[in-house]
């Protein structure tokens, strides 16, 4: 079979040649072109090796419910596979060749599956990892491990790149008044009607050309359509699908931006996703043509109808020479009437007895006639043939293309994303939309109208309810009636074979033949939903555009039920594949997650801090001098804070400012240990829990003045406590007179700790005399300002157990207040520390953070148990003793030491009793660091019963991802200065 | 998706709020015994239809909203500010 390009054909640019390269050949094509219609009129037959069983596949349609052509293009790190080459536009350069076929698709060895093909039935995968009877050898996970490998390998379609991708994709957002979705004869319709009437439109179509199926017709111009809608004033979106319908009619489009460009574009994506918000949306997605299924229904040359009109009319390709069209339904005559004007010889099959056509003399027209099997194997040399009444009489009808038409589809899809069920219209044999409350309308032929003029009728009516949405004057005009074939249509959706295993396919590429749907029905099977599953019809790339409805009436059959009591599946988007690169966006590498920087990052960088994510925080991790690593550095930095002083950021604790006369009332209701009577000028460590009585937040919090508080809160629970003030504040104590801000960005804070502190802060501050032991003692907040006049807050608290303060300055000063300190730091030998040393002089203290807080510690848990008032009522005092939180043998809160001292262990480390180590054993390991001042390593973590249960009882620590365990003991978690009498100095 | 009219912010993407939760709890008071914060706490119902709720607007004003949503269709019938006072300046605004 040779293809002919026909002159006077097509709507291509036949000035403008390109050259593309398929399988490593060298081939030529023109602008306009796709790339299966450039295969085609190149006579490049055989485009894919099919899923199962490797047969030969040509183009087999014109669109997105493309089976056959499925191809990979392009190379390296641009590696697409999967692509539809009948919705690939052709470009200069362009890069193909086909897959799943080894060493390509002309000749595969995996072919060979073809002849096994009663070994890879529905189901297979299932039947044979059970286990083979009878010895049922290979049974269980293991062999299946071993055979899956060369399975996969063998079944499947293209590879994707492993690098990673070189393009960029885009997030974008739009809204409009209405929303078109198609730019067939409906939808154009509908959205010139509206935007006469001011609205604004958005039009979006997935081809590069609008027109929708009017591109199958001779004299339409793309060209000048798109001329008109601009002019109109429609938003028209070309390359664009709309792959999903949300709620609010809320729709996701993804735009081809440079797939057709033979260069990636320096400054623009690849692709843009995009959300649209619709005030209304009119889906005129058109409708899909059913083939029939056969015998060898799937031979390379074998197409359904319309496409072939659509390769004639639009890309000047006629598909085939001596064409058999085969038919239940009126839509093929018109096509039949063109290709034989074109030049082939036409010979057409209908399976009703009767039909009124117009037909040429030359077009042989056999009624009662079913299409029984194709002959041929890479190639199609010819159909056999039989009447309706007699399927064993054959006659062989010599040919090169075999035409399907079974029927036509609405694309429901988009609706039924929205939970819409579709109706089945018996008369037309297909589904269409049920009943839309949304403002959502349907027209078109997506709605099951054929008629073009009933169609663009459709599409007002569709631009009136759109109207009527925005309460503009509505019509009294009604959608025409479903249908518009003046011959009705007569099932036909399978023939027959009496060959087994037969041939006849539903779903073309996850190769599904009518005997799997009746072999799942056979091995009970007969839910809708377990037969996809289990034949895998449907699930392919094409969603079952194709073989659903097929499936379905082959499954009613054999329920003897009828296709609407067997059901639909739902469809769910998107409706074409959606690449993860343009889900992604600009979402990646670097941009992954927001980055959050304190005002100091530069000062710590240019000090030397290397860094480390904390959340979304860039924080100092160590600072290590010439040749230290991580371990040297903040071993050092821990020693010198307990032996002179260290500064350390610590800005990306939660600030909140607390306002109001009923400041002190909120702060006393949220927290459980007494705020009522804090002074002014006063700091106190509380606990804040949640409802249910378990532990959310710790932090302190500063009385600033009569009515003023200044909270500080964790790094990790910062946007989580202020959003529970929120709600508290807002919904349930709303009589309270306060308000809360926070000022996390405002300031930028320092720790300052070690024996020397006091001594480097006196040299910071405008007046030493406030520092002073007397003026200010452990947790006395001071207003004061630096030397240089700079406003600042400071307060004696301590998180490394040692005198500390920590100083709070307004962000743009934090250059200025790290200078200061760092000078004065300098002279007593001082250092800088990061976050590594940070928690190890914590853990020395047993003080807990989110690493011990996770959601299921109690207060008591925690130690903290004497921070719970008793006097008073507060968030989650009902509850923090109820059943299981005041047990016995809860984890308790505990300090572990090594053994052997020598010995190191890791965060996560499962601790066990001697000879039972398993499960969960009888605790964990939280938190761990080498103790410079103790000399090794130690722990802090949870232990059932807590230290008095397990003390002078050697544990194991097990920790099985390291493959690791060694003796442990339980200690207190103050492992250091536990009376505190460091920082009260 | 679904789309929130914050009465002080205008209609927004629902990306922009936090969920919050059944609006129609009343939370005992603190000093309550815990079978009724039990009650409160963990004794909900899984409402099929209409259900009024709350929703932080997060990345926008910071209000609480009372939203009645279907939980079947999404459909949202009214949105208010939680807070009494807040609710009256807002309603008077819009
Ligand atoms: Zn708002």
């Amino acid at each position: 079979m040779t293809s002919l390009r026909k002159e006077n054909y097509g709507k291509i640019n036949r000035e403008k040649v390109l050259g593309f390269s398929w399988d490593n050949k060298e081939y030529f094509g023109y602008e306009g072109d796709s790339l299966a219609s450039a295969l085609l009129a190149n006579d490049v037959r055989i485009v894919g090796r099919s899923f199962k069983y490797h047969r030969p596949r040509g183009v087999m349609s014109c669109g997105v419910e493309e089976s056959g052509a499925l191809v990979t293009v392009g190379s390296g790190s641009r590696r697409d596979p999967n692509v539809r080459a009948t919705t690939q536009e052709l470009y200069s350069g362009l890069n193909a060749s086909g897959q799943n076929a080894f060493p390509n698709v002309n000749f595969d060895f995996g072919g060979v599956n073809n002849y096994l093909s009663r070994f890879f039935a529905a189901g297979f995968y299932y039947k044979t990892f059970m286990g083979l009877p009878p010895f049922e050898w290979g049974k269980g996970t293991g062999i299946w491990m071993v055979f899956e490998k060369i399975i996969r390998k063998a079944a499947g379609m293209g590879k994707a790149s492993k690098e990673p991708d070189p393009d960029s994709y885009e997030h974008a957002n739009d809204f409009c008044d209405v929303l078109v979705i198609g730019s067939g004869p409906a939808g154009i319709a509908a959205a010139q009607e509206i935007a006469n009437n001011k609205l604004d439109v958005i039009l979006i179509e997935q081809d590069s050309l609008l027109g929708g199926n009017s591109l199958s017709q001779k004299d339409f111009d793309p060209y000048l359509l798109n001329t008109q809608l601009k002019s109109s004033g429609i938003r028209v979106m070309p390359r664009t699908t709309a792959f999903g319908i949300y709620d609010n009619t809320v729709v996701g489009a993804l735009e081809r931006v440079t797939d057709h460009l033979p260069t990636p574009h320096s400054s623009l994506p690849r692709q843009r996703f995009w959300t649209i918000r619709a005030k209304h949306i009119i889906v005129a997605s058109g409708a899909l043509e059913r083939h029939i299924a056969f015998n060898n229904n799937d031979l390379p040359g074998a197409m359904t109808v319309n496409a072939s009109k659509h390769y004639l009319n639009r890309y000047g390709v006629l598909t085939g020479n001596n064409i058999v069209i085969s038919t239940n339904n009126d839509s093929v005559y018109q096509t039949a009437k063109e290709l034989h004007e074109a030049g082939s010889k036409v010979t057409i099959l209908d399976s009703r007895d009767n039909v009124n056509h117009d037909l040429s003399k030359d077009i042989d027209l056999h009624l009662n006639t079913l299409p029984f099997s194709i002959n041929g194997r890479k190639k199609i040399d010819g159909i056999d043939v039989c009447k309706t009444t007699d399927l064993s009489n054959k006659n062989t009808i010599i040919c090169d293309q075999v035409l399907m038409s079974g029927g036509w589809s609405p694309i429901v899809n988009l609706v039924s994303h929205r939970g819409i069920k579709p109706t089945w219209n018996q008369e037309n044999l297909c589904f269409i939309p049920g009943q839309i409350k949304e403002n959502i309308s349907v027209v078109g032929s997506a709605k099951g109208i054929w008629d073009e003029k009933n169609c663009i009728e459709s599409g007002f009516v569709g631009a009136n309810e759109a109207m009527n949405t925005f309460g503009m004057h509505k019509k009294e005009i009604s959608f025409p009636s479903v249908g518009g074939w003046s011959n009705p249509i007569e099932p036909l959706f399978e023939v027959k074979s009496n060959k087994f295993p037969s041939k006849s396919f539903v779903d073309f590429q996850h190769d599904v033949t009518a005997e799997d749907v009746r072999l799942a029905h056979r091995e009970g099977f007969i839910s809708v939903e377990h037969l996809k599953r289990y034949t895998t019809l449907g699930m392919a790339n094409d969603q079952g555009k194709m073989g659903n409805i097929i499936g379905l009436s082959l499954m009613a059959e054999q329920l003897d039920k009828t296709i609407p009591q067997v059901g639909t599946t739902v469809f769910r988007p998107p409706y074409t594949p959606v690449p993860i690169g343009a889900l992604t966006g600009r979402n990646v590498g670097k941009h992954f997650r927001p980055l959050r920087v304190t005002p100091m990052h530069q000062w710590n960088i240019d000090h030397g801090a290397k860094m480390i994510e904390v959340g979304l925080y860039q924080r100092p991790w160590y600072y290590p001098k010439k040749n230290e690593t991580l371990s040297d550095s903040y071993i050092r930095e821990t020693t010198i804070v307990r032996k002179t002083v260290g500064i350390c950021d610590v800005t990306s604790l939660g600030k909140i400012a607390i306002q109001g006369p009923d400041a002190t009332e909120l702060v006393n209701r949220i927290y459980t240990n007494p705020f009522a009577k804090l002074p002014i000028g006063k700091a106190r460590y509380g606990i804040m829990l949640r409802d249910d009585g378990i532990v959310m937040d710790d932090g302190t919090s500063w009385r600033l003045g009569e009515n003023e508080y200044f909270m500080t809160t964790s790094t990790a629970a910062a946007a989580k406590v202020m959003s529970w003030l929120e709600e508290l504040l807002q919904t349930r104590w709303t009589d309270l007179k306060v308000n809360v801000t926070s000022v996390s960005e405002q300031w930028a804070g320092a720790a300052i700790a070690g024996p020397k502190s006091r001594d480097v802060l006196n040299e910071c501050v405008f007046d030493a005399s406030e520092i002073t032991n007397d003026n200010l003692p452990f947790m006395g907040v001071l207003q004061t300002k630096l030397k240089d006049g700079t406003p600042c807050r400071v307060v004696r608290i301590s998180f490394s157990g040692e005198l500390a303060y920590e100083m709070y300055i307004e962000s743009d000063y934090a250059h200025g207040m790290m200078d200061l300190l760092w000078e004065s730091a300098q002279k007593y030998d001082g250092c800088l520390y990061g976050l590594e040393a940070l928690g190890a002089l914590r853990v020395e203290k047993g003080h807990v953070t989110a690493a011990e807080l996770d959601g299921r510690v109690t207060i008591d848990d925690a130690g903290l148990g004497k921070m719970a008032s008793t006097k008073k009522s507060y968030i989650g005092s009902a509850m923090r003793k109820r059943g299981v939180l005041s047990a016995d043998d809860r984890d308790m809160l505990v300090g572990f030491f090594p053994i052997n001292e020598k010995e190191t262990f890791n965060a996560g480390t499962i601790v066990c009793e001697k000879n039972n180590i398993k499960g969960q054993g009888v605790g964990r390991i939280t938190s761990v660091t080498h103790s410079p001042e103790l000399g090794h390593w130690i722990g802090i973590g949870f232990v059932k019963g807590g230290l008095e249960k397990w003390k002078d009882i050697t544990l194991i620590g097990a920790d099985p991802v390291r493959n690791k365990q060694m003796e442990i003991k339980v200690v207190s978690p103050h492992m250091i200065d536990p009376e505190g009498k460091r920082m009260y100095a | 998706m679904i789309r929130i009219k914050c009465p002080y912010c205008g209609e927004r993407d629902h990306s922009e709020f936090t969920y919050g939760g059944d609006a129609s709890i009343k939370y005992p008071a603190l000093d309550a015994p815990a079978s009724e914060w039990t009650k409160a706490i963990f004794f909900r119902e899984n409402i099929r239809g209409m259900q009024k709720e709350t929703w932080h607007h997060t990345n926008g004003c910071r209000l609480w909203l009372e939203v009645e949503r279907s939980t079947i269709t999404h459909e949202i019938k009214s949105v208010k500010a939680c807070h009494p006072q807040i609710e009256k300046i807002t309603k008077n605004k819009s």
